[in-house]
């Protein structure tokens, strides 16, 4: 156990204790990266090297000198007796999908690969004046699109800790697979459709996607707006909460930042499950997937995560939870199919600005007009992802179209939204304060496995992406790991500004597994990179 | 020969006068400065940023839509109007489309020739400005200055008639947003904007022909000549059998012509979408009234009142409500006058906007509060001083900023109504000029003018003229 292992919690103790330095923290996870990750994502990887596939490859830049001087200010802080903040000392990595001032903010895309920001996103700035240590900025899928981080422009891609020859998931895979591996404590992630939740599934950790506008959107490049939240990953549920008390709140810089206050959240987490109404749900169980031919196809999840699911509920039960079954969700099924339409839609709309004009990309062919000039830089500056989804944006959201599709999806989300409004009224017939569900219908799977396949990729969200069209908060734990060895996820959802109920039930369930021996396990990483 | 009726509508874009860009903290308005100073990365479009809604661009949005009798929502959305353009950083631009600030609307715009024509709104939304592209030597320069400056979009039917017409609207328009204080609309610095669409028709047909839609003109004037000389132009194509294709036109101010910039046979698909980076603006009863408490009478309305309740004639009614600083100064003064309304029209439209004329003032720098013009007409009317020491009060008050009692005190500028001093002014005068008082006595009596001129010279002006008249005349008769 080095001291890089530790979480956020247990480093901040040390820490106000003056037992160990800010820069000792920091110095250990250096000293993690140096032995674990390999090179970071680059455009121009050239052959791949034979430690490429025994490294991570969470990182896309470093920002290890502002790391060091923030870590030589919050030990002259503690030196000094004054307060340095809730995060002091604290290293954490940022998914570079957000803006960070003087640092090269690429989204994993050509396109802004020499794009510096000259502003600093509001969730990382108060990281930062929390006096946490911002070790660097990690991969994702390009632009966050993307299940597996396979498709960043970055490469080599993140690799899964716990298995190598996995993905870590994504689009927040290098913010979970930094987190698993002990190069951070903390990340900040993004999810649309599970960008967070997914590969903290994945990898092992706790991941939340907070309520719609509970954390400021300014500064992280947008996928779908209606849809993107920033929020923690952590490897502990406390941490999560910590790092989501200094993240959430009202922000100038974002008027759907929403003007609800900001619970301690760590001051709730210990007030266990008794008297909580948590529901278990059939249409959680499942995966609903059209065939090429277009008829429905049903799936069950793996079995290992549907195990694992309901012995969350006997050990929430066993705490006093109130568990009550066969919670009709109906709308569940269509969440991917509504998702697909909404957030190209979006997705095509956020990307025209990236045009070679202004910043980034630009072609370097000689050209004989503006559009020409437009057409090159695009066609050369994205990637296969981004192109797709500005094929499929500008098409339904066409005149012709936008009543067929865009409109019908925005009903089907008021649909799905409706079915949350249901369990989680107060006076309605259910009363639930969570919904227990799995994360993900299977484990990480293999690189290469599922890449390029687009809708199959799109269908590994189906259990996550009700949320983000409700708007309501979520997280996924680390629930014990499959006969392969690789981690399975749970998943708690609640109502709207929840977060402080579903980390408690999510504390609650780390005590109740806190003996069992896979919660020793040590990510395989260590040994390969050994 | 068939007779033509032209059918006009028109496409205006107002700048707001607020401080700030409808989405960010930059400066809104950069007419004074050099490019690309007022902007930062919101409205530069920079990755992540996103838009804050400047409430004093709905307040002023709201009295504009009072103003033109349109239904205020209670709810309206923000849209996105999706085209490429390298002056429009985010590639799309924050609109309102089918769920606007405000439905419907119209101004009733008196022509010079005694009839009244509606103009209908069909369209009033708020939007946010593009920059500007500029060509230089084969270079394209882009000034992101004007990205956000509030905009609000207003769009008439096809109702008006003739360029004259359409230019009475816009004088009209551009009165009644000074008047609000919600645009400084000054055509010729971008803050009013105008498109026109123009397409004739036998007169009392009741369809529409294809039109033309004329850019780029930059004064009341322009859109007035751009749309008579286009009128014209239809009226000569179509009489020579061609049909008239729906062309965008650009007026050129230099040489007064009108060139086809581009057909438009198809419309672009801006694959409009709600905002979702704004909330939707909730115009709850609270600010509503709060706004709508703002709103003044307006000038029409006022102008109307000042002919029935005041009986001034119609040309002086215009006049003083041509601005709403100078119809309020108005009705204080004549308040505080308590006579007949005319006197103090008289005063201010000849002798205070003279001097106002005379030293390139304004009606806000004015020293002279409505209280002490009615004051100086008062003395006037009491004989107290006479009409040209009352002119030359004005003067001196306005320097002084002091009142007018305290001046005429002060200065000892009362008239002289002694007539044993009056008698001996004349009497030395009438000693002095022996020459002109034979002359006078001779049957020369328009040298009666002269003399009265030779007694308040000596006096100063300060002499009552009439009764130096009559001393004069009984001592020369």
């Amino acid at each position: 156990m080095e001291l890089c292992d530790l979480s956020a919690l247990e480093l901040s103790r040390l820490l106000r204790r003056r037992e160990v330095s800010a820069q000792e923290i920091l110095d250990s996870t250096l000293e993690r990266i140096r032995a674990v990750d390999g090179r970071p994502g680059t455009l121009e990887p050239g052959e791949a090297l034979p430690e490429d596939a025994r490294r991570i490859h969470a990182f896309i830049s470093f920002t290890e000198d502002q790391a060091r001087a923030q870590a030589q200010a919050v030990d002259r802080q503690l030196a000094a007796g004054e307060d340095p903040g809730l995060l002091a000392g604290i290293p954490f990595t940022v998914k570079d999908i957000f803006c960070v001032r003087g640092t090269y903010s690429t989204a994993a895309s050509r396109i802004l690969a020499n794009f510096r920001a000259p502003y600093t996103a509001t969730p990382v700035e108060r990281m930062l004046a929390a006096g946490g240590l911002m070790i660097g900025k990690v991969n994702l899928d390009e632009f966050t699109y993307g299940s597996s981080n396979e498709s960043s422009a970055f490469q080599p891609s993140p690799r899964n800790p716990w298995n190598l020859d996995r993905v870590p998931g994504g689009s927040s895979g290098g913010s979970a697979a930094s987190v698993a591996a002990g190069e951070a404590a903390l990340s900040l992630g993004t999810d649309t459709a599970g960008s967070i939740r997914q590969p903290a599934a994945f990898c092992g950790v706790v991941g939340m996607k907070p309520t719609y506008g509970r954390v400021s959107r300014y500064g992280l490049i947008a996928f779908a707006s209606s849809l993107d939240c920033p929020g923690p990953l952590a490897r502990t549920v406390a941490d999560a909460a910590l790092m989501l008390r200094v993240i959430a709140g009202p922000d100038e810089h974002d008027g759907t930042a929403a003007l609800v206050e900001v619970p301690d959240y760590l001051a709730e987490l210990e007030r266990g499950v008794r008297g909580l109404r948590i529901g278990l749900s059939p249409d959680y169980f499942r995966i609903t997937a059209p065939n090429p031919d277009g008829s429905l196809n049903e799936e069950p999840i793996a079995p290992e995560i549907e195990r694992a699911v309901l012995d969350a509920a006997r050990r929430l039960r066993e705490m006093g939870a109130e568990i009550i079954e066969d919670v009709p969700m109906p709308n569940t099924r269509y969440g991917i199919p509504a998702y697909f339409v909404i957030s190209r839609v979006e997705a095509a709309s956020n990307l025209h600005r990236y045009d070679g004009a202004k910043y980034g990309y630009r072609t370097p062919d000689p050209v004989d007009d503006l559009h020409a000039m437009y057409r090159r830089s695009r066609a050369q500056g994205f990637g296969l992802q981004p192109k797709l989804r500005i094929l499929m944006g500008m098409y339904v959201s066409a005149a012709q179209y936008s009543a067929q599709y865009y409109r019908r999806a925005l009903r089907v989300r008021t649909l799905i939204r409706r079915d949350f409004d249901r369990i989680f009224d107060p006076s309605g017939p259910y009363r639930l304060n969570a919904l227990l569900t799995p994360t993900t219908p299977t484990t990480a799977f293999g690189m290469g496995a599922v890449y390029g396949d687009s809708v199959l990729m799109q269908y590994a969200d189906q259990l996550t992406v009700p949320s983000n069209h409700a708007g309501i908060p979520g997280v996924s734990l680390p629930a014990g790991f499959d006969a392969a060895g690789l981690p399975i996820g749970i998943q708690l959802l609640g109502p709207d500004f929840s977060e402080a109920d579903l980390l408690r039930i999510g504390r609650a369930y780390e005590l109740a597994t806190a003996g069992e021996p896979w919660r020793a396990a040590r990510p395989a990483i260590f040994d390969a990179a050994r | 020969m068939t007779e033509y009726e032209a059918v006009i509508g028109l496409e205006t874009h107002i700048q707001l006068n607020t401080i700030t860009k409808i989405f960010c903290a930059c400066k809104a308005d950069s007419w004074f400065d050099p490019p690309n100073t007022n902007i930062c990365p919101v409205c530069t479009g920079l990755p992540g940023v996103l838009p804050v809604l400047n409430r004093a661009v709905v307040e002023k949005a709201v009295l504009l839509a009072a103003a033109m009798h349109s239904e205020v929502r209670p709810l309206s959305f923000f849209d996105r109007k999706n085209y490429f353009y390298p002056d429009l950083p985010k590639g799309y631009q924050i609109s309102q489309y089918d769920c606007s600030l405000a439905a419907g609307g119209y101004m009733d715009v008196p022509m010079p020739q005694g009839y009244v024509r509606r103009v209908n709104i069909h369209k009033l939304h708020i939007e946010e400005d593009a920059g500007k592209t500029k060509n230089a030597g084969g270079v394209r320069l882009i000034d992101f200055n004007r990205c956000g400056v509030p905009l609000v979009e207003m769009v008439t039917g096809p109702d008006l008639r003739s360029g004259d017409e359409a230019a009475q609207y816009l004088i009209r328009l551009r009165q009644l947003l000074r008047w609000l204080g919600v645009s400084e609309a000054d055509m010729e610095k971008g803050h009013l904007r105008c498109d026109a669409n123009v397409s004739i028709r036998p007169r009392g047909a009741d369809y529409l022909n294809p039109k033309t839609e004329i850019k780029n003109v930059n004064s009341i004037d322009a859109v007035r000549e751009a749309i008579t000389r286009e009128i014209e132009r239809q009226i000569h194509e179509t009489e020579a059998g061609r049909r008239i294709e729906a062309w965008t036109l650009d007026w050129d101010e230099e040489t007064g012509r009108l060139s086809k910039m581009r057909s438009k046979e198809t419309e672009a698909d801006y694959r409009y979408f709600r905002e979702p980076d704004l909330l939707p603006v909730r115009l709850d009863d609270a600010w509503r009234d709060a706004i709508l408490a703002q709103l003044p009478e307006l000038p029409l309305a006022r102008r109307a009142r000042f002919m029935a309740d005041y009986g001034l004639p119609e040309y002086d009614a215009e006049l003083l409500t041509g601005e709403r600083g100078l119809s309020d100064y108005f009705e204080s003064a004549v308040k505080a006058y308590g006579g007949d309304p005319k006197r103090i029209s008289n005063w201010l439209l000849n002798d205070v906007m003279r001097m106002l004329n005379d030293r390139g003032m304004s009606a806000s720098e004015l020293k002279i509060t409505p209280t002490h013009l009615a004051e100086i007409v008062k003395l006037v009317d009491a004989d107290t001083i006479n009409t040209s020491t009352g002119k030359a009060l004005l003067v001196k008050v306005q320097e002084s900023g002091r009142a007018p009692a305290e001046i005429v005190q002060a200065e000892g500028l009362a008239q002289v109504k002694d007539d044993a001093a009056i008698r001996a002014v004349v009497e030395a005068i009438l000693q002095a000029n022996p020459k002109e008082v034979q002359a006078y006595r001779g049957g020369k009596t328009t040298l009666m003018g002269w003399f009265v001129g030779q007694v308040m010279r000596q006096m100063k002006g300060k002499a009552d003229p009439n009764l130096a008249r009559r001393v004069l005349e009984e001592l020369l008769g």
